[in-house]
């Protein structure tokens, strides 16, 4: 699994062309507007997370650069090659997993890698040598012989992903890859992801999973209601948000009352409450901090722990969306 | 893991040049169903009880005293011929018309798509495995029309010409059923859409030729010489039942081009026999839907705007 680009290659190279270019993208179904002006750079090498709720124009984008469906105005390119004038050139650089897949569920799982590597004209010589290495690679080693319809769904989703790999595409774009698996089968996806990571593979990555793939994202990109409402490195944005920390409060009782105290406080964020306490979005300082826990003491409440947590890049898309505001 | 052969594609491999990923794929998933087996069992065992039915019946009906008769012979040809059209045009739609509907709805045709298999290849790979189906059922029936010869009155050749307008029945309605499937989401619809055609070139053309010999009969009634060539028997080169019967009775197409024609011999032998004609016609038709299937399997990804 090595690439044929040597250090050599990429030293001489003049301007590195960007892996994804999208430009003014736009795309109308009708009256209903999915993108609205979507500008994008990926560098080569960049796992990119795409975060945005249901219908924020993710899947569309991502249909697009797959060459499935064609923008209205504006252009998308895969590694410098326009997708709607050289969609073949495209499909040979991408691997695609959509957010919704089907298998043929009468073929083994062996023959259902040699089907896409035959589709993607892979001789069957070199087959034979590359497909048990993608089954263990997504460890299905075991399972070449089963037929893809008694496999799990975690498992499926792992043969999807090796079948994207099958042509040793450059760009991964993966729609959600990890919808619907246990968190066992999470852990087992992420592990994946980041041994593509290493492998040099730039990777677009649409997730629920977004908060814990947070160590592996180098960028990531928040879009609503068709728009592009944040991009750029994690910490950057996070740097650039209100968020600072955010502060897990447990109490005795009163919680509700505390939440409606909380949130008449300064430099109180946002105030959250679950079953295992109140989520204050903080951007105070310590001295702030030290005197919001004096105070609240002072109001009476019973504080059975007061404690600062990390912000992830879940609370990032909580803050970004929740105005629907553009951070430049 | 590059692999730097995408070119090397079946280099000197003869199975690779003629069966592509697609077709291969078709082949290995409709044959290892029950659904396939069980498909022909049912077709093979309603031509043999219709077959049995049409012995009967002559044997029954037709005079006792000859042991040998080739018109009873003939009549039987022609009936499994035309219950043989009637299961091909049953069968045909419901194989085709939701191979890539089936697909779009099982969510494969995306990953599909994605590929370096060209739509004209997936297109067509697809028409090809289903007729391949088709034949092999088709072909099987063949043991069953053996039971003509047993009479005689039917020549191989007559027999070899109505197979070949087997095939090109099955070409034509499964590019129709192919065409809907592409065009329609959904596989019921697909399917629906793809019958109501098919209803339509059986009877629909028959009641265009009633209602344009009616609209036309008055004046005709006065012509001098009615038993010359008119344009009406040209609307029953659309229909798939009168082009076989003019392969069964060549005799036919003259008399049908010359409508006024009431069972006499036709005055001028015809350019045409009716049947060629009717294969003109639809293999224009299959051409189309194929290329339009073709054109409409993938989105038209527009140029964009300079």
């Amino acid at each position: 699994m090595t690439h044929t680009t040597t250090e050599m290659e990429q030293v001489i190279e003049p301007a590195e062309t960007p892996m994804i270019e999208i430009r003014g993208l736009t795309k109308s179904f009708g009256t209903f507007q999915a993108l609205k002006s979507i500008d994008l750079t990926i560098a080569k090498g960049t796992v990119f997370g795409f975060v945005g709720p249901n219908g924020a124009g993710k899947s569309t984008t991502m249909s697009i650069l797959a060459t499935l469906m064609a923008p209205s105005s504006g252009y998308a390119k895969v590694d410098g090659f326009d997708v709607t004038e050289y969609p073949a050139e495209v499909r040979k650089r991408i691997g695609y997993m959509p957010d919704f897949f089907g298998v043929y569920d009468q073929f083994k799982t062996l023959e259902y890698m040699h089907f896409y590597g035959a589709s993607y004209g892979i001789p069957k010589q070199e087959r034979e040598q590359l497909i048990p290495q993608l089954l263990e690679l997504v460890n299905l080693s075991d399972k070449k012989e089963a037929y893809v319809d008694t496999l799990s769904r975690g498992m499926k989703q792992r043969l999807c992903l090796a079948r994207c790999l099958v042509h040793d595409p450059d760009l991964l774009i993966l729609d959600e890859p990890a919808s619907g698996l246990d968190p066992r089968a999470r852990i087992e996806m992420r592990e994946i992801l980041r041994e593509l990571k290493a492998m040099g593979k730039t990777i677009i990555i649409s997730s629920h999973i977004l908060p814990e793939l947070a160590e592996m994202v180098d960028e990531i990109g928040v879009i609503e209601h068709g728009q592009m409402i944040a991009k750029g490195n994690v910490a950057d944005i996070q740097n650039r948000m209100r968020v600072k920390r955010i502060l897990s409060i447990r109490l005795i009782d009163r919680a509700e009352e505390a939440e409606h105290w909380l949130r008449e406080q300064p430099f109180v964020n946002r105030v959250l409450r679950d079953e295992r306490g109140i989520h204050v979005h903080y951007s105070g300082h310590d001295e702030e901090q030290a005197n919001l826990l004096q105070q609240m003491i002072g109001a009476g409440y019973k504080l059975i722990s007061f404690s600062e947590g990390q912000t992830n890049l879940e609370d990032i898309f909580l803050e970004i969306t929740k105005g629907g505001e553009a951070i430049s | 893991m590059r692999n730097e052969g995408l070119a090397g594609r079946g280099s000197g491999n003869w199975r690779s040049r003629l069966i592509n990923p697609v077709l291969d794929k078709e082949f290995r998933l409709r044959m290892r169903t029950a659904r396939s087996m069980w498909t022909m069992f049912a077709y093979l065992f309603a031509i043999g009880l219709m077959a049995l039915c049409a012995i009967y019946l002559t044997q029954e009906l037709g005079s006792s005293s000859a042991s040998f008769n080739p018109e009873r012979s003939r009549i039987l040809f022609y009936f499994l011929s035309f219950a043989q059209l009637g299961l091909i045009t049953f069968m045909a739609p419901g194989l085709t018309a939701g191979v890539i509907s089936g697909e779009r709805e099982k969510q494969t045709l995306n990953l599909l798509l994605t590929t370096q298999q060209s739509s004209t290849t997936i297109i067509l790979s697809k028409l090809v495995s289903s007729l391949g189906f088709m034949v092999l059922i088709v072909v099987s029936t063949i043991p069953v029309y053996s039971m003509v010869f047993l009479y005689g009155g039917i020549s191989p050749s007559q027999l070899f010409q109505v197979f070949i307008y087997y095939f090109f029945m099955m070409i034509m309605l499964g590019s129709l059923g192919i065409l809907f499937s592409t065009l329609f989401k959904r596989t019921m619809i697909s399917v629906i859409v793809t019958y109501g055609v098919t209803l339509f070139i059986y009877v629909g053309t028959l009641l265009i030729f009633y209602v344009a010999l009616s609209v036309t009969g008055n004046a005709a009634n006065n012509a001098v010489n009615p038993a010359v060539y008119n344009w009406i028997g040209h609307i029953l080169a659309w229909n798939p039942g009168v082009a076989l019967y003019t392969i069964l009775d060549p005799s036919a197409a003259g008399q049908i081009y010359e409508i006024y024609n009431r069972g006499q011999q036709a005055s001028q032998k015809p350019v045409f026999q009716l049947w060629h004609e009717f294969m003109i016609i639809y293999a224009l038709i299959s051409a189309g839907a194929l290329w339009l299937s073709i054109v409409k399997l993938r989105p038209r990804l527009k140029r964009r705007n300079k």
